[in-house]
């Protein structure tokens, strides 16, 4: 018998006569429904401050997507369908869509995929010590706050002080140099390649993770077998963090788009609005033109996005349980 | 063929190394500039961006400091450990009812919890304002900590509910044989056991809070009150010449976060892990 069923259930003496059985026969009615409610003073904490501070201002973004809404002014009329009309007939709210997109596309191809082989590299080296300080270095951007890397970015990207021209120069690329961020159409594309730099070495440490749950027999029965590292991959490691890899695409996506903070730091969605993203064009409808009723919209088009991409991450997420 | 093989990992695995080492390259160099950008003076800013600092010039970290950063780093400092001892003991609580006691409709209150990490903050953005502006708390302290906590109390019931489903019922039954009350029994025996877990979403809420922007940025810009990455963007708006300040401020708001994560790593990919690959 192990230590384990020794401590389980009956051996330990009068749990049963401990409070939780307490004399039913001299309960009175009352007082079941009393301590139940007294129960309910430890989710209401939580589940308050859930529902004044999220759930709340969630449905009132509805009720003001309806609104022409002047804050300063404070005057409100309902206009129906109005603001949706107006943004799907807004270039600039399908542009910062189609950023987002890229945002998503781009990620996902170095923060999933690109990751995961980075992650399947440094766990395939022989050194523990080794393993810990790549992880490790690779992750140090995503420690600092996305503020500080779009301004360090901002001024790598500078063309009089900044890194990229002067190294592109030192390369004999001369012909490449530009005003990365002062261009439309390199200044959302440099955005992403900071956000890369910044985030491939959080998705790096979670990938590493998953890989050392697999138990070492699997790869040890490989080896025996004469594969090689790169079948080792495809055929092992691949197929046993399929799920995870699955998750990760659609957390990436979903914070595609979300994205504010770089594009607001490093351009704040110009030039002429060519890096604009949903959240950017969000922030400078309501708070730069005045209009809430709009930026409520908007809202709602995130949401509507990032729900469905929940839903699906909690689809993914049932069906492995089953599996396993 | 044992030879072959090895010949090929030789390659294969200089290759390997060649990448990796510059890839670290990558990352580390912007980084280093960036240090040694907070040493230099404007002029030698504008020269070569390769070249060293003449001297390292430490009045420019003692300019950022006196230019606001000093002000902005207190203010993180104290939004930073409110908002995460308030989220922990408020997401600690919920996780010990939700697992140990029994609650009237307990499965709509974890639903009810749980699907806040689904929301995206940017959706109750403009509500928020209304409200905030309504409470007269826009451009203050309580807007930073009220938000953060709430929004941060989904995924520490997430991380901590998991552990504690972890730990044996019998635990309780004996506190409670002892004649301990319900909150006692969380507050001296299974709150200290939840320890690894309480370090993981401690490390995680700091990193989160002392980042974050959309949030401070909308509720605070207007006043004194600002964390540093809203520091930061005002410290370039109105400095925006002298850069080497900027890059001091830069490291100084960077350099803690750094030392935390490397101090706390394996907490914090327990974390990390225990979140999204349960």
């Amino acid at each position: 018998m192990t230590t384990n069923e020794l401590t389980r259930g009956p051996v330990l003496p009068a749990p049963a006569s401990g409070y939780r059985s307490r004399p039913a026969k001299k309960r009175r009615p009352g007082t079941s429904r009393i301590s139940s409610l007294r129960a309910l003073v430890w989710v209401l904490p939580a589940v308050l401050m859930l529902a004044v501070f999220v759930y709340l201002p969630l449905a009132q973004n509805f009720g003001f997507s309806v609104l022409e809404w002047d804050i300063y002014t404070g005057s409100q009329s309902f206009i129906g369908a109005e603001n949706y009309r107006k943004m799907f007939a807004d270039p600039v709210f399908w542009h910062a869509l189609a950023n987002n997109a890229w945002y998503s596309v781009i990620s996902i191809l170095f923060q999933v995929c690109g990751a995961l082989v980075l992650a399947a590299l440094v766990e395939g080296l022989r050194h523990d010590r080794w393993k810990q300080i790549f992880r490790v270095l690779y992750f140090i951007p995503s420690a600092i706050s996305l503020t500080v890397a779009g301004l360090l970015f901002y001024f790598i990207y500078e063309p009089e002080l900044g890194l990229l021209n002067a190294g592109l120069e030192r390369l004999g690329l001369g012909d490449l140099t530009q005003s990365w961020l002062g261009q439309e159409n390199t200044a959302i594309f440099a955005i992403i390649a900071m956000s890369q730099w910044q985030g491939f070495g959080y998705c790096t440490l979670l990938f590493a993770v998953a890989l050392q749950r697999i138990p070492s027999e699997l790869y040890e029965a490989a080896s025996i077998d004469g594969v090689g590292p790169v079948r080792r991959f495809f055929s092992v490691s691949l197929p046993l963090v399929r799920e995870m890899t699955g998750l990760m695409m659609i957390v990436t996506v979903s914070g595609a788009f979300q994205v504010f903070n770089e594009v607001m730091v490093m351009t704040t969605g110009g030039p002429n609005n060519s890096s604009q993203v949903l959240g950017t064009w969000l922030y400078r409808s309501g708070f730069v033109r005045n209009d809430f009723g709009y930026a409520a919209a908007i809202a709602t088009a995130i949401f509507f996005i990032t729900l469905s991409l929940a839903l699906l991450q909690l689809w993914i997420s049932r069906k492995r349980r089953v599996e396993w | 063929m044992v030879k072959r093989s090895t010949a090929l990992g030789v390659i294969g695995s200089t290759f390997v190394w060649a990448f990796l080492l510059a890839l670290a390259v990558v990352v580390i160099y912007p980084l280093l500039w960036m240090t040694l950008n907070g040493f230099k003076t404007n002029a030698e800013l504008f020269g070569n961006p390769f070249a060293l600092p003449v001297e390292l010039r430490w009045e420019n970290y003692a300019n950022a400091w006196n230019r606001g950063v000093g002000n902005y780093l207190m203010v993180s400092v104290l939004v930073t450990v409110t908002s995460t001892i308030a989220t922990v003991f408020i997401g600690a609580w919920a996780a010990y009812g939700l697992t140990r006691i029994k609650i009237p409709f307990s499965r709509t209150f974890l639903i009810v919890i749980l699907a806040g990490l689904m929301l995206a903050p940017t959706v109750a953005l403009i509500p928020l304002v209304r409200m905030f502006q309504a409470l007269g708390l826009y451009n203050t302290f309580w807007a930073l900590l009220i938000l953060y906590t709430a929004f941060r109390i989904p995924f520490t019931v997430f991380l901590i509910r998991a552990y504690m489903m972890d730990l044996p019922v019998q635990i309780d039954e004996a506190a409670a044989v002892d004649g301990a009350s319900r909150a006692r029994a969380f507050w001296q025996i299974i709150l200290p056991m939840c320890k690894p877990i309480i370090v993981s979403t401690v490390i995680l809420n700091i990193l989160f809070t002392w980042n974050e922007y959309l949030f401070a940025m909308v509720f605070t810009s207007g006043g004194d009150f600002q964390t540093l990455p809203v520091g930061l963007t005002n410290l370039m708006a109105k400095h925006g010449t002298d850069y080497p300040v900027v890059f001091a401020g830069m490291v100084m708001a960077a350099l803690p976060m750094v030392v935390l994560f490397i101090a706390g790593q394996r907490y914090f990919i327990r974390g990390l892990a225990d979140g999204i690959g349960k």
